[in-house]
């Protein structure tokens, strides 16, 4: 079991590696120079050139590298231009927001935690509720229709959905405010008020996906021997659907779930852009357009790091229930 | 994976279809007649209703977007000409529903006040194109590295495998946003036009990166259940190479789940093109797209709420009758599934 874990361990993290890699030198190998953007008219060329050589620029690639990792685990010094010592978690210094990256992260994350927790409960919920009904209930009404809704939804674009909400509950029906995000704890009804539409919408297109999925994979067990034994036993239905098909069936839904994260985070950059919330996503938006590369990645770096763990996670998970997963 | 994603009526349908080929099926057992599985699979498409309908939908939207200029030469009106004679002062478009008319069938946009149906006729081409782009690049990728890794196994299934990790690690929007103006600036100036087809290419390019993973594990699976068979073994004991191997004896037996993850692959591409073009990253202006269209429409929700639904209604048909019909060809390809 340990070694299954090491070996995982080290996969993930040379994957990590790599992403970093790839991420440092296909955004700081470019032709643009972020010291411009520090200055935009008339700096003089002297002092554009001290603080290249302040920030490290003129140092080579793979030593810039070096520092931007240790940066990472032990902090670094950035120099008097950019704010001084930048600690432990150092993601570097945003020129065009001029702050650190870790500040602005400890502003935008709790915004993108809050929009999209409370989703994944609604669509972990909503979809494998509504698949597991709807393959226990083949071919009934509420299989039906439970259908047709996944169809539409797989079928329908987050952004289109959103500004639909949008319009109905905000701007006709006026039941809510616009959209906006205030702290959990200092005002829990107005944060749900404001985040409840990006909710929905990021909630009702990934539970159609959940609902389809869980769906196949219930129809999947049910059809299995181990259910007709034990059906043949003489169990109860209920106790067959609860206590054997049900714990078969959910582990490759969480495995899915688990692998999903991206996806997920994929969905939460749509929504902050289309709801206009200032979380991680619309931030990387924003940094895309502004060319505000050390922002760009450093989200890359955090985003793939959730995606790693939770992968990871579920690989060990997996292994402590199936032991054929460790042994293979 | 089973999977039944037809409505139950169409269920019904496909039963009663499925007993008329059955029945079928035993004329022709008595006449000797054979048929290869493609030609089963073909007579089941053909009776599944929803299969003929939303592939007679997919045959209008390909039809519409490959004679774009031929709509634009009938309908008369560009999708750059701007008529700005018939908006208001505030630049938002006169009459009902965004300015629907007979000369203007899904009316004006507010501002510029070009022609919507029009821009989605053009749109539509921009949208299937870099979305059959992107499935047949990432197919072949997909199926190349996914039978040398289950052919070949040790350690070009290992390489080939964390390859694949790391595709998976990399978060695809987030990852897309920021390598495709990278990607412009590597090859153009800050302030140069990047050309369209760069666009198109990059956008190709990057869909291609992320999404040869899932068609490679589904072809490594497959070719390793199918690598230990024996008539695998036989043509590897008469000495075939293994160019041979791959194309000629293992390939031609994975090419329906190839087929069904392609047609499931084109709709997610239509999605994820949008989606990169309403953060502003994909397409530009002045080539017409439904994402950037929805983009430019957010701002008028309040005062033209029509601008928004033309395009996204749009879109979504286009979507569901890739959906539906990739489902529909999952069910007439591997009809084991839906039982």
């Amino acid at each position: 079991m340990l070694r299954f874990i090491l070996k995982r361990l080290l996969l993930a993290v040379s994957v990590l590696l790599a992403v970093s890699v790839i991420a440092f030198l296909l955004f700081f190998s470019l032709p643009r120079d972020p010291v411009n953007a520090m200055c935009p008219k008339n700096c003089n060329p002297e002092r554009l050139e001290r603080v290249r050589k302040e920030l490290g620029l003129r140092d080579p690639k793979p030593e810039q590298y070096a520092n931007y990792i240790k940066g990472i685990f032990v902090g670094r010094d950035l120099g008097s231009a950019l704010g001084g010592r930048c600690d432990t978690p150092c993601l570097g210094y945003s020129y065009v927001r001029s702050e650190s990256v870790t500040a602005t992260f400890g502003r935008v994350v709790p915004v993108t935690l809050s929009v999209v927790l409370p989703a994944a409960v609604l669509w972990l919920t909503i979809g494998v509720g509504l698949g597991m009904i709807s393959a226990l209930r083949r071919g009934t009404l509420i299989d039906r229709v439970s259908i047709g809704f996944t169809l539409t939804f797989a079928s329908l674009q987050l952004y289109f959905v959103g500004a639909v909400l949008l319009l109905i509950f905000v701007y006709q029906l006026k039941l809510l405010p616009t959209p906006h995000y205030t702290s959990m704890f200092q005002n829990p009804l107005d944060w749900a008020r404001g985040l409840v539409l990006a909710w929905l919408a990021l909630g009702l297109l990934f539970s159609a996906i959940y609902a389809r999925l869980s769906r196949a994979q219930m129809l999947e067990t049910l059809s299995e021997d181990f259910v007709r034994t034990a059906r043949a036993k003489g169990l109860p239905k209920r106790m067959v659907y609860a206590r054997h098909a049900l714990r078969a069936a959910i582990t490759p839904i969480v495995t899915i779930a688990g692998l999903d994260v991206g996806g997920a985070l994929g969905g939460t950059v749509i929504t902050e852009t289309t709801f206009g919330l200032q979380g991680m996503g619309r931030t990387a938006v924003d940094a895309v357009r502004l060319g505000d590369l050390p922002t760009i990645m450093a989200t890359v770096l955090f985003a793939a790091f959730f995606i790693v763990a939770a992968n990871l996670l579920v690989d060990v998970l997996y292994a402590f229930i199936d032991p054929r997963v460790r042994l293979a | 994976m089973s999977e039944q994603q037809t409505a139950a009526s169409v269920a019904v349908g496909m039963a009663a279809a499925d007993e008329s080929i059955e029945s079928e099926l035993a004329l022709e057992a008595k006449q000797f007649v054979g048929r290869s599985p493609g030609q089963l699979a073909w007579l089941r498409l053909r009776r599944d209703r929803v299969a003929m309908l939303s592939g007679g939908a997919l045959v209008f939207f390909v039809v519409a977007a490959l004679a774009a200029p031929l709509i634009e030469w009938a309908y008369g009106v560009g999708p750059d000409e701007q008529f700005q004679s018939l908006l208001d002062g505030a630049g938002m478009p006169l009459g009902y529903a965004g300015g629907v008319s007979g000369r203007h069938w899904f009316g004006l946009e507010p501002q510029l006040g070009r022609d919507i149906f029009i821009q989605m006729v053009y749109g539509l081409r921009t949208s299937l194109f870099i979305a059959l782009g992107a499935a047949v690049v990432t197919a072949t990728v997909g199926i190349v590295a996914g039978v040398l890794a289950g052919y070949l196994g040790g350690w070009v299934d290992s390489v080939i495998g964390w390859f694949t990790d790391l595709a998976l690690a990399m978060p695809f929007l987030i990852f897309a946003l920021a390598v495709v103006p990278t990607i412009e600036l590597r090859f153009y100036g800050p302030r140069d036009e990047v050309s369209t087809a760069f666009r198109v290419a990059s956008l190709i390019v990057v869909f291609a990166a992320f999404g040869w993973t899932s068609t490679c594990r589904l072809v490594r699976g497959q070719v390793v259940s199918l690598r230990e068979r024996e008539f695998v073994e036989a043509a590897r004991a008469s000495g075939a190479g293994l160019g041979h191997m791959l194309f000629r004896q293992l390939l031609p037996n994975i090419w329906a789940p190839i087929l069904i993850s392609f047609s499931l692959a084109v709709p997610a591409y239509i999605t994820g093109e949008a989606a990169l073009s309403f953060l502003g990253i994909g397409i530009v202006e002045p080539t017409p797209d439904f994402g950037r269209m929805i983009s430019n429409s957010l701002p008028f929700l309040q005062t033209d709420p029509a601008f928004i639904f033309f395009p996204g209604i749009t879109i979504f048909l286009l979507v569901f009758a890739f959906n539906l019909f990739g489902d529909a060809l999952r069910d007439a390809l591997d009809p084991k599934s839906s039982r």
